[in-house]
C-alpha cells in the first residue's frame, strides 16, 4: 500500500447564478444530501428548473466535517435496504458522475469489547447476511491479521473480543463527492446558489408557495429541506416541529503519516472510529457532546476521551500529533434513524435526522428524497422513515449499528 | 468545556454533570385523554432552540441534585441557573444589561494598554450606543 495520488485541484465546476424569481422546486441546503437530491431530481425525474440554496459555501457544513465512512451493516430490514442501496450507488457513482472521488472499499470493522457487544455484533452479522449485506464475524486473531497495528492484548480496559467486518465498506473523499454532484447538477441545468440563506417561507393556507431569502423571494411549487443540524430552525419557520435534537459532534486529524492503517476501525463501546485518509492523516471521530448545540464546536473532554480510547487500541498513535480538531452539528432522532418524507405543510418535504452517519447515506437520501419530492409519495426505500413513525410507534432502533452513541 | 455553577456546590467542570434535555416539559395532566399524535409530541418531540434554551442538568458526581439552566445553544453562554420547579426567569433585560457592561469592560481593558485616558473617556459616550445595540442582539 502506498500513499495515493490525489486528483488535481479542480477548476470551477459550476456556475454561480443569480437566483431566479421562481423555480419548479427549491432544495434548502447545499451539502451532500441537497446536491444528491437535486441531481436525482434532474436525472430521474426530468426536473431541471430547480435551485439548491446554500446559506454558506457549497458543502461547508457536515459534508466538510464528517469522517467519510461508508458502510451498510445496519440491523433492521428497513435500514439495511436503504444503506445497502446507498452502498451500491456509491459503487457506480464515480463512473456515472465521471469523477473519481476515490471511493476506497478497504473494509470496515466494528469492534466488540464486551460479551454484550459480541452477542449484538453476531446478531447483526446474521441479520446482514439475511439482507444480502456482506458481513462476517472476525475473532481477535483475524482482527489482528487485517489491521496489524490494533492492540488485541487482553490486559487492556476494553479488550478486543472480535469484530464485525464488511469488506465492501470504506471511505471516499468527501469534498470531491460534493463537487462531483455539483458539477453534474450544473450540467443538467440546476442552479446552485451559495451565500443564500433562507429566512422564511411563503404559504398559501397550509401550502408552501415560496421561499424568502437574504437574496430576495423565490416562488416555487415544492420545497425540500436538506439542512441537517438546522432542520428544526427551518421547520419552525415553516410552522411545524421535528423530533430532532441538534448536538455537536467532533472529529480530528493527525499530521500526515506513512500508510499504517489499512482499513477502517470503529468502536461503538469506547467511542472512537479511525481510518487513514488517502493523503496520510489519521482521521478520528468522537462521540456526540451530550448537550444541544449549534456552535460547531464541542467540549475538550470528549476529544480527550476519544484519544484515550484510540491510544489504547492503537499504541503507535501515542506519538502522533493532532493537527486539527473541529465540530459539526448533527441532527439526532430518538431511534437513530433518519426522517425522509412529507411534512405537515403541503408541498414541503424533509430529509433530516441522519444524525452521526449521514455521509454514507448521501446517494440513497438523494435518490429517495428526489422521488418523494417529484411524485409526492415516498419511494419504497424511505417509506418506513416517515415522520409518522413517531406516532405509530414503528420506530427503527439503530442505536446498536449507528456506532456513535447519542 | 462548560464551567457550570451548581447551586449547591459552586462552579464545577462540565464532566461532573449529566445533561437532562429540555426543561419545563410537564407529564400530561390527563394521560388517558391523549391521542397518538399528542403522545408522540410528549414522548419524542422537544424544542431544538437555536439561541437561549431552558434545560435540565444533574450534578451527578457532586450533590446529585437536578437544577435548571438557561444556556445559549449557539454561543454556549450560560445565562441563568435556577431551581427545578420554578418558572423560567426572564433574562432578556438583565442579559442585555450584563452583556452591555461586559463589553464595555472588555473595551476598557483592550484599549487600556495603549491609551488609558482615552479609553476611560470613551466609556461614557460609548455606553449609550452599546446599551442601545445590546437588546437588538438579545432579541435575535
Amino acid at each position: 500500500m502506498s500513499t495515493e495520488q490525489l486528483p488535481e485541484h479542480p477548476e470551477f465546476l459550476w456556475r454561480n447564478p443569480e437566483p431566479k424569481s421562481s423555480y419548479d422546486a427549491v432544495i434548502v441546503g447545499g451539502g451532500g444530501h441537497g446536491l444528491a437530491t437535486a441531481y436525482y431530481l434532474a436525472k430521474n425525474h426530468g426536473m431541471t428548473n430547480i435551485a439548491v440554496l446554500e446559506k454558506g459555501w457549497l458543502a461547508g457544513g457536515n459534508m466538510a466535517r464528517n469522517t467519510t465512512i461508508i458502510r451498510s451493516n445496519y440491523l433492521w430490514d428497513e435500514s439495511a435496504a436503504i444503506y445497502e442501496h446507498a452502498l451500491k450507488l456509491w459503487e457506480i457513482l464515480p463512473e456515472e458522475l465521471e469523477y473519481d472521488f476515490l471511493f476506497s472499499q478497504r473494509g470496515v470493522m466494528n469492534l466488540a469489547h464486551t460479551l454484550g457487544d459480541v452477542r449484538e455484533s453476531m446478531r447483526r452479522v446474521g441479520a446482514n447476511q439475511l439482507n444480502g449485506v456482506d458481513a462476517e464475524w472476525l475473532d481477535p486473531q483475524q482482527v489482528k491479521e487485517l489491521c496489524p497495528i490494533l492492540n488485541i492484548n487482553d490486559n487492556i480496559r476494553y479488550p478486543v473480543m472480535g469484530a464485525t467486518y464488511q469488506p465492501r465498506a470504506g471511505i471516499a473523499k468527501h469534498d470531491h463527492v460534493a463537487w462531483a454532484f455539483a458539477r453534474k447538477c450544473d450540467e443538467l441545468g440546476v442552479d446552485i446558489i451559495q451565500n443564500c440563506e433562507v429566512t422564511g417561507f411563503l404559504k398559501d393556507g397550509n401550502r408552501v408557495v415560496g421561499v424568502k431569502t437574504n437574496r430576495g423571494t423565490i416562488h416555487t411549487e415544492k420545497v425540500g429541506l436538506c439542512a441537517a443540524g438546522h432542520s428544526s430552525v427551518l421547520a419552525e419557520m415553516a410552522g411545524f416541529r421535528l423530533p430532532i435534537q441538534s448536538h455537536p459532534l467532533q472529529a480530528l486529524v493527525s499530521e500526515l503519516h506513512e500508510p499504517v492503517h489499512p482499513t477502517v476501525v470503529m468502536s461503538n463501546h469506547v467511542h472512537v472510529y479511525v481510518s487513514q485518509a488517502h493523503k496520510g492523516e489519521l482521521v478520528m471521530g468522537a462521540g456526540v457532546d451530550s448537550y444541544n448545540g449549534y456552535g460547531q464546536r464541542g467540549s475538550f473532554h470528549v476529544i480527550e476521551h476519544q484519544m484515550a480510547a484510540a491510544v489504547e487500541l492503537f499504541p503507535i498513535f501515542a506519538r502522533a500529533h493532532v493537527l486539527r480538531t473541529w465540530g459539526g452539528i448533527v441532527d439526532t432522532t430518538l431511534d437513530a434513524s433518519p426522517i425522509v418524507g412529507t411534512t405537515p405543510v403541503e408541498n414541503m418535504f424533509v430529509n433530516c435526522g441522519w444524525g452521526t452517519g449521514g455521509f454514507k447515506g448521501t446517494p440513497a437520501a438523494g435518490l429517495t428524497f428526489a422521488h418523494t419530492i417529484a411524485t409526492g409519495t415516498p419511494h419504497t426505500l424511505n417509506k418506513a422513515f416517515a415522520l409518522e413513525r413517531f406516532e405509530t410507534g414503528a420506530l427503527i432502533d439503530e442505536h446498536g449499528a449507528a456506532a456513535v452513541a447519542h | 468545556m462548560l464551567l457550570i455553577s451548581c447551586p449547591n456546590c459552586g462552579p464545577r467542570d462540565e464532566t461532573e454533570f449529566h445533561y437532562g434535555g429540555q426543561a419545563h416539559v410537564p407529564y400530561p395532566e390527563n394521560p388517558n385523554a391523549l391521542n397518538d399524535k399528542e403522545w408522540a409530541q410528549f414522548l419524542f418531540y422537544r424544542d431544538n432552540t437555536k439561541g437561549i434554551f431552558a434545560e435540565r442538568w444533574l450534578h451527578s458526581t457532586g450533590c446529585r441534585q437536578w437544577f435548571n439552566m438557561l444556556r445559549d445553544t449557539l454561543t454556549y453562554d450560560i445565562q441563568a441557573i435556577y431551581p427545578m420547579g420554578t418558572p423560567r426567569p426572564d433574562v432578556t433585560v438583565p442579559a442585555a444589561a450584563e452583556s452591555g457592561t461586559a463589553s464595555t469592560a472588555a473595551d476598557s481593558t483592550t484599549t487600556g494598554d495603549s491609551a488609558p485616558s482615552i479609553s476611560a473617556s470613551s466609556i461614557a459616550p460609548a455606553a449609550t450606543p452599546a446599551s442601545a445595540t445590546a437588546p437588538k442582539g438579545a432579541t435575535k
